[in-house]
């Protein structure tokens, strides 16, 4: 028996609100990282769900691309929060207001 | 039509100088400083060439040249001649040269930039005259705020920065309001014409068969931002700052010719535009005119800085100038043409001579001054002549054109009282009053001030720069015909277009 | 003709020769012009000469075109002849002035904007002399600008005379621009045939005239604009005399004479001329009593004999007031420069308390003065005699007894006071330190000047003998001028003949108040010095009021000036201006200020709180999406 689609997209829909409300609420940016992740994950999966459900591949082949773009992405993030740090000591994104009026 | 290139070159010789400029390594002051006098005299020249081909009786617009720019909005470069611009263009390039001169000495730093932007200064000046498409004369308008605010802001005196951005800024607002009746008055008349055009002359067709409330908004639009420029009261405290703080060859270019701007733009859009609104507001703007003719003689009256008295001289005079404008009489119109350039001789020069001064002493009070004609007496004659000439002295410009102005609001049909040249006439006594009090203070009485003793008489290059305008004031006051007849025709175009407008065919 | 007025600016000390040369030159073109007019007939005297097209606007058609008729030939004559006197003697007063040459360019120059005044045959040109008299008046009243005056400065004094001119032109301008409005010409001629054509209302009349007069009371010094006259004796006494006596104060008499049609037709406004005439002599006379500055007292006199000519005019007696302008130019300059002989030579004191018994030490002075002050006072067969006694007839005729008694009240008062000058100056003990100033007569420069005026002052009547005396010869100075005034004589009909008996009891009683007042005069300040004292204790504050000018400056100063300076200074400027105006638009640009700090608070350079509104836009568009399906 196929398990219906409504749990994957509520198991998406949950891991996505999850990952908005790190990227809200944490202080570490590395944290804010993991979320921003999760976010995609959450994304990737409703992809797989409805390629699966409606037979069309071109869902799965989008992941290819999300995941792609996640990583650099993440390559990118990290090397400007490893800048960040040498130049401020910290990875609280609350004291990174260099941009404040 | 006749496609002169004439103004074109008008135009484009200083700014090929300008740009030439640019490249000339910034130490070379003395090669910067002739270079730029050189551009100045040559656009002077030519001027004064198309002014001997100019045709008087014609009362067309002459020497035009036209192509198309945008091709999309149908907006062309369109520019050309008429007795009033004629007058005002002239005058333009007659001042240009002369300002650089004045500023040899007192512009020490940055030479390079002040003559680019000069120059530049100078080409949006001379296109406001002569261009003949809206959308052109906007961005001649705009164009000319740009140097005058780096003249103001880089060269001036304490408060450059405040006044440079007060400037810019109150003259901009006023501007913008136009560039929206620009829009709207071009999208407006392409219900008429067919095809949206911002071309002067198919809009004079038009425009005059908007309905009453239409032209009234318009002119408001357009009006405020000449109102500004002018000034009119209430729109004048940019004045006193942009022209104290300025250094004065710029207070010299920004009162002869920047303020006939104003003006020049009510006499060329709004009226003939707008005839209806015109004389709907005609007594309004008039009275707002006279009370800056009253009021400013009388705040010009208790000012302590020299430079700030002859600023509220300003506008009092152009109060004048606009009482003219608006009685639209043969006579007033013409008096206000003339008046526009007498004020740009008579306050060029006073601007002239307070900066000749304060180049030696650097201060303006009054106070601090005191009989100082028993040692300068060359610069006491000549500042006795100017002021006589912006009192109305008859047998000076002045009284030419004050008179011609409050004869014809007099009689003035649109007016409709005797009140308004009353009142104006009543500035007269002010004038005298604080020029000539001033010029009591500072030139006659004791010498209070034993630091005085040290001043030096005018040199021959500021001798040099006087004359020519002490020669027109005097021409101008003698005979003033040569120049009368040369506006005469558009005067009566103007008129004609404000009463007897293109009336709508009743369908 | 119109080679009489050139003035050139030189600096080289020959310049006394040049200076009052050109105006002899002048004078003498004039008397030639004067002797040809005189083989014309009477109506073809007048000739105008157009020099070109001064402005042409409109329906405006103004040349600079002078016109000479019989009018302006005898104030051309005036001016040029009292005025190469009056060079004449400058050479000798301002000798050693370190701006001798200044002087004389600035008196050529008044003479040449005096005689554009007078022989402009256009509104507009006599204008533009008007100004020009006004302006030469400011320089030459101002001409020691360094040094002090009274209470304030001597430019000061120049200022004002400048400004209170202005304030009488505005009037002027305003007639003009009437004027036009009516009869669609500035030009004389056209106004004039058309002021008898048209059909006029005698309201447009009235009001033209009564601005026309506020011009004419601004120049001539009469109430209220004359407060000027007497600060400007602290200018030299040569200009004193030119200006002040002799011609500018009259351009203002010549432009009612001038226009006498525009008066003639408006009856209130010739009795609004003739009151302040009328008013303004007595006025003056009174303060012209109690005096004490030689200048002072003749600056006085000028205003009072001003109103007589002005009163004249109201009259309708347009060619005895020109006549009195005549006879007046003759003694008042010469009292002027006498009175500058007498200063000069007492090192420029001008208190006649410090004078007396000057007669031993300068004759001719002393004698040319008594001509001129008989003369003034109206006593025959001097020249002041004729011209006042037509006046106070005419008066009596045209107007009324009133206006006759207060004109012979003034004459009396008149003749006291210029003995009181006389005999204060002249006679008596002196009563100053004869060791340390010498008083001197003055060089042949200046007393020959002099003569020349005393013979005018006392023979110049003759030219103007009533009808009474000379039987068929009539009035020659009258019928001279006739056709000028026939126009507007003809408007004014009078009615009522008088007999010659009445005339010769008139001419009488006011002789005997002449004598009457010399001898007062006489008696007060020769015989019993200490009734003078006496009675200025006695009406102590009468004497005060006068003394003090009934502070009519003063009470200018409050009502006018000071006001005026002070709103203007502290409301206008200080809170209008500044705070007012200007702080809205100052106020506009920190309101924008304000609203853009407010605004900027959203910059706060946290990443979560963009996210926070990211994430909220979605929310916000979901929404919208989701509703809108």
């Amino acid at each position: 028996m196929q398990i219906p689609i409504e749990y994957y997209l509520i198991l998406s829909a949950i891991m996505f609100s999850t990952g908005v409300a790190g990227v809200l609420i944490r202080r570490n940016a590395i944290v804010v990282f993991m979320s921003v992740e999760l976010m995609l994950n959450s994304a990737n999966l409703t992809l797989v769900t409805f390629s699966s459900y409606l037979g069309n591949s071109i869902g799965q082949i989008f992941v290819f691309f999300v995941m792609a773009v996640a990583a650099a992405e993440a390559a990118v993030g990290l090397a400007i929060i490893i800048a960040l740090f040498r130049n401020k000591l910290t990875v609280n994104i609350d004291e990174i207001n260099i941009f404040k009026w | 039509m006749e496609n002169s290139l004439l103004l074109t070159y008008l135009l484009l010789i200083p700014v090929a100088g300008s740009l030439i400029l640019l490249f000339i390594k910034a130490g070379n002051e003395k090669l910067i400083k002739y270079f730029g006098l050189f551009v100045s005299t040559i656009v002077f020249l030519l001027s004064i060439y198309i002014y001997f081909n100019f045709d008087s009786d014609n009362s067309s617009f002459q020497f035009v040249h036209q192509f198309k720019w945008i091709e999309t909005l149908n907006i062309h470069y369109k520019v050309g001649i008429d007795g009033m611009s004629m007058l005002l263009v002239v005058l333009t390039t007659f001042l240009t040269p002369l300002t650089l001169i004045s500023s040899w000495s007192s512009v020490k730093k940055k030479v390079k930039e002040f003559t680019f932007f000069m120059l530049f200064l100078e080409v949006g000046m001379l296109g406001v005259f002569v261009s003949l498409d809206l959308f052109l004369f906007y961005i001649f308008w705009e164009a000319m705020l740009i140097p005058m605010y780096f003249i103001i802001g880089i060269w001036g005196g304490e408060r450059r920065i405040y006044a440079a951005v007060k400037f810019f800024i109150y003259t901009m607002a006023g501007s913008l309001l136009m560039l929206v009746a620009i829009i709207w008055l071009a999208i407006h008349a392409s219900n008429y014409l067919g095809v949206f055009t911002t071309d002067l002359e198919q809009l004079y067709e038009v425009a005059p068969l908007f309905d009453q409330s239409t032209q009234n908004y318009l002119f408001l639009a357009f009006g405020i931002s000449f109102a500004i420029k002018v000034p009119l009261f209430p729109f004048h405290t940019w004045l006193p700052d942009a022209h104290v703080e300025a250094p004065t060859a710029g207070s010299v270019i920004l009162a002869g010719v920047l303020l006939k701007m104003g003006t020049y733009g009510f006499l060329r859009y709004n009226l003939p535009l707008f005839p209806a609104a015109s004389t709907h507001f005609a007594s309004f703007i008039s009275i707002l005119a006279i009370i800056g003719i009253i009021y400013g003689a009388l705040v010009a009256m208790v000012q302590t800085d020299m430079k700030k008295l002859v600023a509220y001289s300003s506008v009092a005079h152009l109060g004048f100038v606009i009482l003219g404008i608006f009685a639209l009489t043969p006579e007033s119109v013409q008096g206000a043409i003339i008046q526009m350039i007498n004020h740009g001789l008579s306050t060029g020069a006073l601007f002239l001579l307070v900066g000749f001064i304060y180049e030696r002493t650097h201060t303006r009070e009054i106070s601090y001054y005191g009989g100082i004609a028993r040692i300068v007496p060359v610069y006491s004659f000549f500042l006795m002549v100017v002021s006589l000439s912006s009192v109305g002295l008859p047998g000076l410009n002045g009284f030419v054109g004050e008179f011609l102005i409050l004869l014809g609001s007099f009689k003035s049909g649109v007016l409709n009282s005797w009140w308004y040249a009353g009142f104006a006439a009543t500035g007269v006594i002010l004038a005298a009053v604080y020029l000539l009090w001033m010029y009591k203070r500072v030139v006659f009485g004791k010498i209070v001030n034993p630091k005085i003793e040290d001043l030096t008489d005018l040199n021959k290059r500021e001798v040099f720069v006087l004359v020519p305008i002490i020669i027109f004031i005097v021409w101008i006051g003698v005979y003033p015909s040569t120049f009368l007849n040369v506006s005469e025709k558009t005067t009566g175009k103007i008129i004609q277009q404000v009463q007897n407008p293109p009336k709508a065919e009743l369908k | 003709m119109n080679g009489a007025f050139g003035s050139k600016i030189k600096n080289e000390k020959v310049i006394g020769i040049i200076g009052s040369g050109a105006i002899g030159l002048s004078f003498l073109v004039v008397v030639f012009a004067f002797f040809e007019t005189l083989s014309l007939p009477a109506e073809q005297r007048t000739h105008i000469v157009d020099l070109f097209t001064w402005l042409k606007v409109g329906g405006l058609n103004v040349s600079i075109a002078y016109q000479v008729d019989q009018l302006s030939l005898v104030m051309a004559l005036i001016v040029t002849g009292v005025g190469f006197v009056i060079h004449v003697y400058s050479i000798g007063y301002m000798h050693g002035d370190k701006a001798f040459w200044r002087f004389f360019a600035y008196l050529n120059l008044f003479i040449f904007a005096m005689m554009n005044l007078i022989l402009a045959d256009n509104f507009v040109l006599m204008f533009l002399g008007w100004e020009g008299v006004g302006l030469c008046s400011y320089l030459l009243i101002g001409f020691w600008y360094d040094k002090d005056f009274e209470k304030s400065t001597i430019s000061a004094a120049g200022l004002k005379a400048f400004i209170v001119n202005r304030i009488g032109d505005v009037g002027f301008l305003l007639g003009m621009f009437l004027i036009y409005l009516v009869f669609n010409s500035l030009n004389f001629a056209e106004v004039f045939s058309r002021a008898t054509t048209f059909h006029i209302s005698e309201h447009i009349f009235t009001l033209i005239a009564i601005f026309l007069f506020i011009g004419a009371t601004g120049k001539s010094a009469q109430i209220p604009l004359y407060v000027w006259l007497p600060d400007a004796m602290a200018g030299p006494t040569p200009v004193s005399a030119l200006i002040h006596a002799a011609t500018m104060v009259t351009a203002g008499v010549y432009m009612v004479a001038r226009t006498s049609i525009i008066f003639a037709s408006a009856p209130t406004a010739m009795m609004i001329v003739a009151v302040i005439g009328v008013f303004t002599a007595f006025f003056a006379a009174t303060i012209g009593m109690v005096q004490n500055d030689i200048k002072k007292v003749l600056a006085y006199s000028t205003i009072s004999q001003l109103g007589y000519m002005f009163l004249a005019m109201g009259a309708g007696a347009f060619s005895a007031g020109i006549f009195h302008v005549m006879t007046h130019a003759f003694f008042k300059a010469l009292l002027f420069l006498g009175a500058g002989s007498v200063i000069h030579s007492m090192h420029e004191q001008q208190d006649i308390r410090h004078y007396g018994g000057l007669k031993k030490y300068m004759p001719i002075t002393y004698g040319t003065f008594l001509v001129a002050a008989i003369a003034i006072s109206g006593v025959p067969p001097l020249s002041g005699f004729f011209s006042k006694d037509e006046i106070l007839w005419y008066s009596y005729t045209n107007i009324g007894f009133v206006f006759w008694l207060i004109g012979v009240i003034t004459a009396v008062m008149t003749a006291f006071y210029m003995f009181r000058l006389q005999f204060l100056t002249f006679h008596g003990k002196s009563r100053f330190d004869e060791k340390k100033t010498h008083p001197h007569e003055s060089p042949k420069v200046m007393t020959i000047p002099l003569i020349i005026l005393a013979i005018l002052a006392a023979i110049g009547g003759f030219i103007g003998i009533p009808a009474l005396f000379s039987g068929e010869h009539g009035n020659l100075f009258h019928s001279w001028l006739e056709p000028v005034f026939k126009s507007a004589e003809l408007k004014l009909s009078y009615f009522g003949s008088h007999s010659h008996f009445e005339e010769y009891l008139f001419m009488i009683i006011s002789i005997i108040g002449a004598v009457a007042g010399i001898l007062a005069a006489g008696y007060i300040y020769l015989r019993q010095p200490q009734v003078a004292d006496r009675l200025s204790t006695r009406f102590k504050s009468i004497y005060r009021l006068l003394l003090n000018k009934y502070y009519v400056d003063e009470a200018y100063d409050a009502t006018v000036v000071n006001p005026l300076v002070n709103t203007s200074k502290s409301f206008l400027w200080k809170i209008f201006d500044s705070k007012i105006i200007d702080g809205f638009i100052n106020g506009v640009a920190s309101w924008i200020g304000n609203l853009s700090s407010l605004i900027r608070k959203i910059q706060t350079g946290v990443v979560q709180s963009y996210a926070l509104v990211m994430m909220i836009g979605i929310l916000i568009a979901l929404f919208w999406i989701i509703m809108s399906l």
